[in-house]
């Protein structure tokens, strides 16, 4: 077996320094009853090729995304990551490396935390990151509990324009708790939160922008939940729009949590991901997950190291600020190197394509007769509004190898408000003919029905 | 700009800061910020002109403000920051409770699939089928190595599976009209995963103590129950690295009291395969993906903690769950709701099915007898000299474990020895870890590891407890010498807490 070195004479070799007879008598300890007399009923081992075909056959099943054209977002969105990244983060030294607990061998992890959390904090407009969340989702959860903890009120108003998706982590994390308000859906981007407000009000959780892709006025909420002692909670699930929008700590957001995919990060059917955190240096304490600080070796050199360790549960057990053990390490490293190529100069024209790729998808959109665009504003997706049934429209150009995008139904089932909502979006990875062809088998299908 | 002694410039950045020290095979490396700057860019794109028509008046004005490198930049960057990592591909890594072991490439191969890489999770179900069947077929294999009823595989970590599975107990109480039950034994040795976890979902917890061998005393458990208790949390193998030879007992004594049985399944290398979790009575058990099925750990993540459930807490998985080859993405009645976005780890599904298929059964239960062999290996090896609290328990499971008597009056410390283990070229194994022993230090070897090599690390460590012992103190408190960094002063940074970057003239200015 390919993975296991010993041969048999040294297992005898090695038994006999222990003084045991056999594999099986180190198991003494088991209980009789409790040991399987028989192989666990599985297929037994297999060599490389075969396995590989397997897998191969296996994955053959799914259609790719870049097999064809393509404009499912909602929380998760295709880009380019470059070749470097890839080879980088599979590097032994990145991959196979431990939680950097011992800092003295593994200054590399440790440094390029560090260096990912000065990206989240400037990217975000922030002082202060940690070192990266289960995902996006995740990390909004946990900054509802933080925001509990900070303010030591409970009510927890989400936004209908959060991710449904989102929300219900949020509602599965809080326990269905009361105190947890969840606006109805809100796809014409209609603002009805700050209405909402109240003295016990803990924190308003808004995304921007949204999920039907409208954007968001932060600095509004911000000012109507500071003026009752509450925080605002800003979600982004499309960091990339950070490169052409206002940071959201510019415009007063208390804690900012967004899914970090788009950066680095491979679609994977939803994981794994990289969720960032950010937040203000007054809050550090109340904030989960790992922190990475400098400090200086016993020489003097500057070193990094994992700190204010005594939020955690390694350390507090049940008084820690979360049960988060796991960061999402190689997906950050992945963020960070493809940040770091970018650059400032690289993430705007990204930014900027996104956009402009939103635009010409938007105005193709606008063409088909019967469809109705509900943005004003949007950054690369936005939300339109069919004269029939999404979902089985999206089911019919699949059939033509056009994956259209999400029906709302499919998040929000059961409501005829949203039955006829399609969210639409588009990368950088988006060509003029993908789009164009989706104008054509949206139209045809759209008047094969009327017809 | 800085040049070293070739004349080469050793830094390229505007910030004035160079690597003035370290070579290539050991580098001090200025940090990204110290590098590049906001021009510079590693990826070519259009530079395109658009309007702000569609954005509502909601226009960056603030810089990004971020550092950016050319791809040849970069590459160096990022290389000679990894040279400062210790890594499994680099050595062995002995850490207790970690299950470090080797992460074999095929299975990133596989992941990068575009058939797996390249699919959304809100793409039509009709077009990821082969996703659904990898997802079945792994849930199958995970059922059939623990004899449980079900998974739930999106767990994103093993606290991740701990908070799902524990969940699934709180519902199935609340179900039968006993939401009253508030408590969660906890013995004193478990992870603190554990704790955090039921503190996490509300729950008093209650610790149990260990008894003088290391193992959770049925007796104990028994008088602390009542109709107050919702869940037991117990590891097992135990992270004394011993098998609980009272579980079935324990099992039954929570069943019959009302409560049901977590089981922390960190340690599920020892017996996959040779134990079935779900033949001792357990409820619920997650399965670090990272940890048991070779997915690397990556630095510190992502993990994957599916979480196994029983029958009686199968109708209380949280969505989305494949059910009969179909993907079911809303809750119905009992069930709970999500606790991620999506379907899990996907990308951690395809490398441990991978690895699962490249074992087969029998090759699993194989590798879990020789990560038992390997650990009684070392304990016998390393006893002689090294003080194993529990050695009359007999033979230890997949971790051997040994406290600091044996360094009594010498002046080092399980931190000093652990440190003084990495100038010999090993990473130290985990400390002061479980809190019931004193100094303690528990060794993982896993199944990975050669005769040669774990022949190699008893010797250094036997040289290193005779060197102590023999009032070499110096060499151990002024340890690690040999790596990357000597010690690093972990009070500074926690009393002064530097999170980021800062431009130096923020800073005060350093001597020159």
């Amino acid at each position: 077996m390919r993975y296991l070195p010993h041969s048999d004479a040294e297992r005898a070799e090695m038994l006999a320094v222990i003084g045991a007879t056999s594999a099986e008598a180190l198991f003494s300890a088991v209980p009789k009853s409790a040991l399987l007399d028989r192989p666990v009923d599985l297929p037994s081992h297999s060599p490389e090729f075969l396995v590989e075909a397997r897998m191969r056959a296996l994955g053959g099943k799914n259609r790719a995304a870049g097999d064809g054209p393509f404009f499912v977002g909602a929380g998760a969105y295709r880009h380019h990551v470059p070749a470097t990244v890839d080879h980088l983060i599979q590097r032994s030294e990145w991959l196979t490396a431990y939680t950097p607990y011992q800092p003295e061998v593994s200054q590399g992890t440790l440094q390029m935390l560090f260096e990912f959390q000065t990206q989240v904090a400037h990217l975000t407009g922030m002082e202060v990151a940690n070192a990266s969340m289960y995902d996006g989702s995740t990390a909004t959860a946990e900054a509802a509990l933080m925001a509990r903890r900070l303010t030591r009120k409970d009510r927890i108003i989400l936004s209908g324009g959060l991710h449904p998706h989102y929300r219900d982590v949020v509602r599965t994390y809080l326990d269905n708790s009361d105190d947890l308000i969840c606006l109805p859906a809100s796809p014409e981007g209609q603002g009805d939160i700050l209405d909402r407000i109240d003295d016990d009000t803990a924190a308003i959780v808004i995304q921007t922008p949204d999920f039907f892709g409208h954007l968001r006025d932060l600095k509004r909420a911000a000012d109507a939940i500071h003026s009752k002692g509450g925080l605002l909670i800003v979600v982004v699930t499309e960091v990339v729009s950070l490169g052409l929008l206002e940071a959201p700590g510019a415009l007063g957001a208390d804690i900012v949590v967004c899914e970090g995919q788009s950066i680095g990060n491979a679609l994977n059917y939803g994981g794994p991901y990289v969720g960032l955190m950010a937040t203000k240096k007054e809050f550090i304490r109340q904030m989960p997950g790992r922190l990475c600080g400098e400090t200086v070796d016993a020489d003097g050199n500057r070193g990094f190291v994992l700190t204010l360790s005594t939020r955690e549960q390694h350390i507090r057990r049940e008084k820690a600020t979360s049960n988060i053990c796991t960061n999402s390490g190689l997906c950050a490293l992945a963020f960070s190197i493809h940040l770091g190529l970018l650059g400032e100069a690289g993430l705007t024209r990204l930014a900027r394509l996104n956009h402009q790729r939103g635009i010409r998808l938007s105005k193709a959109l606008r063409a088909v007769p019967g469809v109705e665009l509900l943005n004003q504003t949007f950054f690369n997706e936005m939300t339109i509004r069919l004269p029939i049934p999404a979902a089985p429209v999206v089911e019919l150009l699949a059939r033509a190898d056009v994956l259209a995008g999400v029906p709302v139904s499919r998040l929000i089932p059961d409501d005829p408000a949203v039955e006829n909502l399609l969210i639409v979006a588009a990368t950088e990875l988006t060509t003029d003919q993908d789009i164009d062809m989706l104008g054509e088998c949206l139209h045809a299908v759209l008047s094969e029905e009327a017809a | 700009m800085s040049m070293n002694t070739q004349g080469r410039p050793t830094g390229t950045g505007t910030s004035g800061y160079a690597a003035t020290s370290g070579s290539s095979l050991l580098p001090n490396e200025p940090l990204l910020f110290e590098i590049g700057d906001t021009e510079h860019s590693g990826v070519d794109l259009p530079d395109t002109t658009v309007g702000d028509e569609y954005l509502g008046g909601f226009a960056r004005k603030t810089p990004l403000d971020l550092a950016g490198l050319t791809e040849p930049e970069a590459m160096r960057h990022y290389v000679r920051l990894s040279r400062l990592n210790y890594s499994i591909d680099s050595g062995m890594y002995p850490l207790g409770s970690c299950t470090m072991k080797h992460n074999p490439r095929l299975n990133e191969k596989m992941a990068r699939l575009p058939g797996f890489a390249d699919i959304h999770p809100l793409q039509p179900v009709s077009t990821v089928a082969g996703a659904l069947d990898l997802m079945n077929e792994l849930a199958h294999w995970l059922m059939t190595l623990t004899n449980t009823a079900a998974v739930c595989l999106t767990p994103k970590a093993g606290a991740h599976g701990e908070m799902a599975g524990m969940m699934a107990i709180r519902a199935a109480q609340a179900a039968k009209g006993e939401a009253h039950r508030n408590v969660v034994l906890v013995p004193e040795s478990a992870h603190g995963t554990n704790p955090a976890t039921a503190a996490f979902l509300g729950y008093t917890v209650k610790p149990i103590p260990a008894r003088a061998d290391g193992t959770v005393d049925a007796a104990a458990v028994k008088a602390a129950l009542g109709p107050d208790v919702a869940a037991i949390m117990l590891t097992n193998p135990n992270t004394c690295g011993l098998f609980e030879p009272q579980i079935i007992d324990i099992a039954a004594a929570v069943h019959e009291a009302g409560a049901y049985f977590y089981c922390d399944g960190a340690n599920f290398n020892a017996i996959m395969g040779v134990v079935r979790p779900g033949d001792l009575g357990i409820d619920a058990m997650h399965i670090n993906l990272h940890k048991t099925f070779s997915t690397p750990h990556g630095g510190g993540g992502p993990g994957a903690g599916p979480v196994v459930l029983s029958a009686a807490l199968a109708p209380f998985a949280p969505v989305p769950f494949v059910r009969d080859g179909q993907l079911v993405e809303h809750a119905e009645a009992g069930h709970l709701g999500r606790i991620t976005a999506f379907n899990g780890q996907m990308g951690m599904y395809v490398r441990a099915l991978t690895y699962m298929l490249s074992h087969g059964g029998d090759g699993l239960a194989r590798a879990a007898k020789d990560a038992v062999l390997n650990a009684n290996y070392v304990k016998s090896r390393l006893g002689s000299v090294f003080s194993a609290p529990f050695a009359e328990a007999g033979h230890c499971m997949h971790e051997a474990l040994f406290d600091d008597s044996f360094l009594d009056g010498t002046g080092v410390t399980t931190l000093d020895f652990a440190k003084a283990m990495i100038d010999e070229g090993f990473h130290p194994m985990t400390m002061y870890f479980p809190l019931v022993v004193h100094g303690a230090m528990l060794i993982e070897p896993t199944e990975s590891e050669p005769k040669q090599t774990l022949d190699h690390f008893c010797d250094v460590m036997l040289e290193l407890a005779a060197d102590a012992r023999g009032g070499n103190a110096g060499r151990f408190t002024a340890a690690p010498t040999r790596a990357p960094r000597r010690r690093l002063d972990e009070t500074r940074a926690a009393r002064q807490p530097r999170l980021k970057w800062e431009r130096p003239e923020m800073l005060p200015q350093a001597a020159e």
